[in-house]
């Protein structure tokens, strides 16, 4: 009875008099209250002076970054603007083999000189050794690039004295195809097919040295092209091996199994 | 009555302490969104989505896209410190890889490569991927490396520590430590530069079109030629990154 009378007035206390309940509360609760509400509010003053204007307008992140990362200087102007003074040079290179290599490729980072060209003129590269960056001999670069061997290519004369940097169409067509297929021509003349002429295999149209990409050399198609030197019965010289045309690599082009330009047999 | 005015007392206490708290928090958040507004912030909504392709099989390794970067963006001079740098492949017909990169590529690479026999040999530039789901940003404590809406993978380099934790997260090693400015670096896609309407700096002086910047889906965009035309890899695929850099012809041996 005591009990239930307890929970009444607790009820009425309740809808009544809110003080009343709030003192019903523990003391010690009370002041851990206090302590927790100053504890949450300095954590969200702290926070909002420790946390950047900017942060977590688009992300976890200072917004303003980007602009400062936005607000860095260009140094390389593009190829469009050089056209603006130097149109002849941009005509002249835009229809010769250097039409994708950039003029700050080669005269480096011109943004200031296209603001003011009598401030800053920039550097031409004059010198025998930067063209070969791209154009000496390495086997890693793809077929059909023009390479030269820098040792044996006209020393040491620098490279403009025959070659227009704008338009540096050589002196006269290469005749050889090691110009732009130095690789294969190197591997080729250690092999066993060192004394066969490219032209023997490959049928290249002379346009082939001025626009290689637009006519394409033939490629052997059968394996009767080389049994014309390796069949049993061909009429070739007697020192070259023969293979039996009818059981040896049946279903396979010669090819597949023998690199045409270092023909192994192991 | 001295009891009473006690209670009165905490009572007024608790009150108060009840009204100030959410006041305070009230102040400070009304005084951060005004603080948000404050300063001069373009904005940066619109669609773009950046990408980069590249063509491995018409990189001659010239390195002047190393060089370009480093010019661009200041990359210290030392040698082991890049942006963006070029790898060379050498694969023997034993199955032994050989890559090497002497100065990031970005003084090209000696043509004499070793006498045994070569299968197949290739340069490879490398770059940060602008991952979708970029591993330094989600070890960055503090936020200092972010995504931004348009793809791109920035540093705030006010606001880095210098823990170096994103350097160990990339799995690309993409990220070097400046020496100058102590905080994480790396390539920014020339963030101020693209943002302008030209392109990064690499692929500015690349002379063979190897590389191809662009918007990824758009229709009219060197990099819908891009994917149209060639078959596309990214590096490491199984780390579930989801680069931004995509390859053409890449061989199985890059790692
Ligand atoms: C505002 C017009 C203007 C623009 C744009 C411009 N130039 Fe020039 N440039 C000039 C003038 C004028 C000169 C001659 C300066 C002199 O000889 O003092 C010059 C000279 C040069 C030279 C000569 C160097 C030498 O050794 O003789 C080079 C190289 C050059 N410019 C490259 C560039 C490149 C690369 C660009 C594009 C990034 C460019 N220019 C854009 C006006 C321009
Ligand atoms: C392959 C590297 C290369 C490229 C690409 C290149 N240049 Fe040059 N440029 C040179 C060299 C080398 C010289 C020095 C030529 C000389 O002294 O005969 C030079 C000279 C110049 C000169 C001054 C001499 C002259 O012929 O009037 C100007 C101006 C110039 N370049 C502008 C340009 C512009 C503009 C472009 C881009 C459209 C460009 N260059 C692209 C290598 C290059
Ligand atoms: C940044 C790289 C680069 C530099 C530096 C460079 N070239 Fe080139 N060069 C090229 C490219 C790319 C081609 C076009 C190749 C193609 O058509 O496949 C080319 C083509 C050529 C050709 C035509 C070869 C042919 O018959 O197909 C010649 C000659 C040439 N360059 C000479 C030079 C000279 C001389 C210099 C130094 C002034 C130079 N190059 C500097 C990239 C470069
Ligand atoms: C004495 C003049 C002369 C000089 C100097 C010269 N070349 Fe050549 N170059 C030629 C001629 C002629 C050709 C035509 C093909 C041939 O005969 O090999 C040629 C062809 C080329 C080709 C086309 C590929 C080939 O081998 O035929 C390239 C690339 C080339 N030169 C780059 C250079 C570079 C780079 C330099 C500087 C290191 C340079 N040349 C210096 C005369 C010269
Ligand atoms: C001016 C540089 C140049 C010269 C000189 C040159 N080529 Fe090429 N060649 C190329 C290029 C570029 C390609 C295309 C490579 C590619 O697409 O990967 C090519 C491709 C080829 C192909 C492959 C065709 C195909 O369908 O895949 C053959 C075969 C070939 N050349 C043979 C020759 C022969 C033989 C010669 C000498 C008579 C020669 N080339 C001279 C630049 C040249
Ligand atoms: C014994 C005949 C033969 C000779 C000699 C020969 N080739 Fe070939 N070449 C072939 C065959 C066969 C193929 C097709 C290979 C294949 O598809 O696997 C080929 C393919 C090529 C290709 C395209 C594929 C590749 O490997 O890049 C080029 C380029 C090429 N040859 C250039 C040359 C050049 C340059 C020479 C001279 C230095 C030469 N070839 C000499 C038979 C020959
Ligand atoms: C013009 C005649 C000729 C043609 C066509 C020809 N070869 Fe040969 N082949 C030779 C000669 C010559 C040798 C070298 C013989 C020697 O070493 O004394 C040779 C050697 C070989 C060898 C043996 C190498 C060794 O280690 O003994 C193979 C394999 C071979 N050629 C494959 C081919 C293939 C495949 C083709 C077709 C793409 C082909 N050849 C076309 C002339 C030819
Ligand atoms: C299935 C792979 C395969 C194919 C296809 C193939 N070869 Fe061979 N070839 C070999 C092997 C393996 C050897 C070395 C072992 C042997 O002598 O049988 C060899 C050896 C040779 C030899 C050297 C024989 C000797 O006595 O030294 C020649 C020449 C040759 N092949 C030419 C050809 C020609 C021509 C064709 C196309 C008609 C061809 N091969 C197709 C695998 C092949």
């Amino acid at each position: 009875m005591k009990y239930k009378g307890k929970l009444f007035r607790a009820s009425k206390e309740a809808t009544g008099d809110l003080n009343a309940k709030v003192g019903k509360i523990p003391q010690q609760l009370k002041s851990l209250f206090v302590l927790f509400l100053v504890l949450i509010s300095l954590f969200f003053l702290l926070r909002h002076f420790f946390t950047p204007d900017t942060f977590g307008k688009y992300g976890h992140y200072r917004a303003a970054a980007i602009d400062s990362i936005m607000s860095q200087p260009l140094r390389y102007a593009g190829a469009q603007l050089c056209m603006e003074c130097h149109d002849d040079i941009y005509a002249l290179k835009i229809e010769s083999y250097h039409r994708d290599v950039s003029c700050e490729g080669c005269h480096g980072p011109a943004i200031a000189h296209t603001e003011d060209p009598s401030e800053f003129v920039p550097p031409a590269p004059r010198e025998r050794g930067y063209c070969p960056l791209c154009h000496e001999y390495n086997p890693s670069r793809p077929t059909g690039f023009p390479q030269i061997d820098l040792t044996s290519h006209n020393p040491p004369k620098p490279c403009i004295d025959c070659h227009d940097p704008h338009d540096p169409k050589p002196p006269h067509t290469p005749e050889q195809c090691s110009a732009c297929h130095a690789e294969i021509y190197r591997t080729k003349a250690v092999s066993h097919h060192a004394p066969l002429l490219c032209t023997r295999c490959h049928e290249a149209p002379e346009a082939h040295k001025d626009q290689p990409r637009m006519h394409l050399p033939s490629k052997p198609t059968s394996r009767t092209f080389c049994g014309e030197c390796h069949a049993m019965e061909a009429d070739s010289p007697k020192d070259i091996p023969r293979i039996m045309m009818s059981d040896h690599g049946i279903g396979y082009v010669c090819w597949q199994c023998h690199y045409p330009h270092y023909p192994e047999v192991r | 009555m001295k009891k009473d005015k006690k209670e009165l007392t905490r009572r007024e206490f608790l009150k108060k302490c009840a009204v100030s708290a959410p006041a305070v928090l009230l102040l400070a958040e009304a005084e951060s969104i005004f603080a948000k507004n404050s300063p001069e912030l373009s904005d940066h909504k619109e669609a773009h989505y950046f990408g980069m392709g590249i063509q491995i099989d018409k990189c001659i390794g010239c390195g002047r896209c190393v060089n370009a970067c480093k010019l661009e963006n200041s990359v210290p001079d030392e040698p082991f410190y890049f942006r963006t740098w070029v790898e060379r492949y050498v694969v023997q017909v034993d199955n032994e890889v050989i890559v090497e990169s002497p100065h990031g590529g970005g003084e090209g690479f000696p043509s004499n490569i070793s006498e045994k026999g070569i299968a197949r040999t290739f340069f490879v530039p490398k770059l940060c991927n602008h991952c979708a789901n970029p591993p330094c940003v989600q070890v960055c404590p503090v936020g200092a490396t972010f995504s931004t809406q348009d793809g791109v993978v920035l540093v705030d380099e006010d606001y880095c520590i210098g823990c170096r934790y994103c350097i160990q997260a990339c799995p690309y090693g993409a990220r070097y430590l400046n020496p100058f400015t102590k905080t994480a670096d790396k390539c920014t896609f020339c963030y101020h530069r693209i943002k302008k309407g030209s392109n990064p700096a690499c692929v500015e002086v690349c002379p063979t079109k190897a590389r191809i910047f662009g918007e990824i889906s758009l229709r009219s965009s060197p990099l819908t030629r891009f994917f149209r035309f060639n078959k596309v890899q990214v590096l490491k695929p199984y780390l579930n990154t989801e680069p931004r850099v995509y390859y053409a012809n890449l061989d199985g041996e890059v790692r």
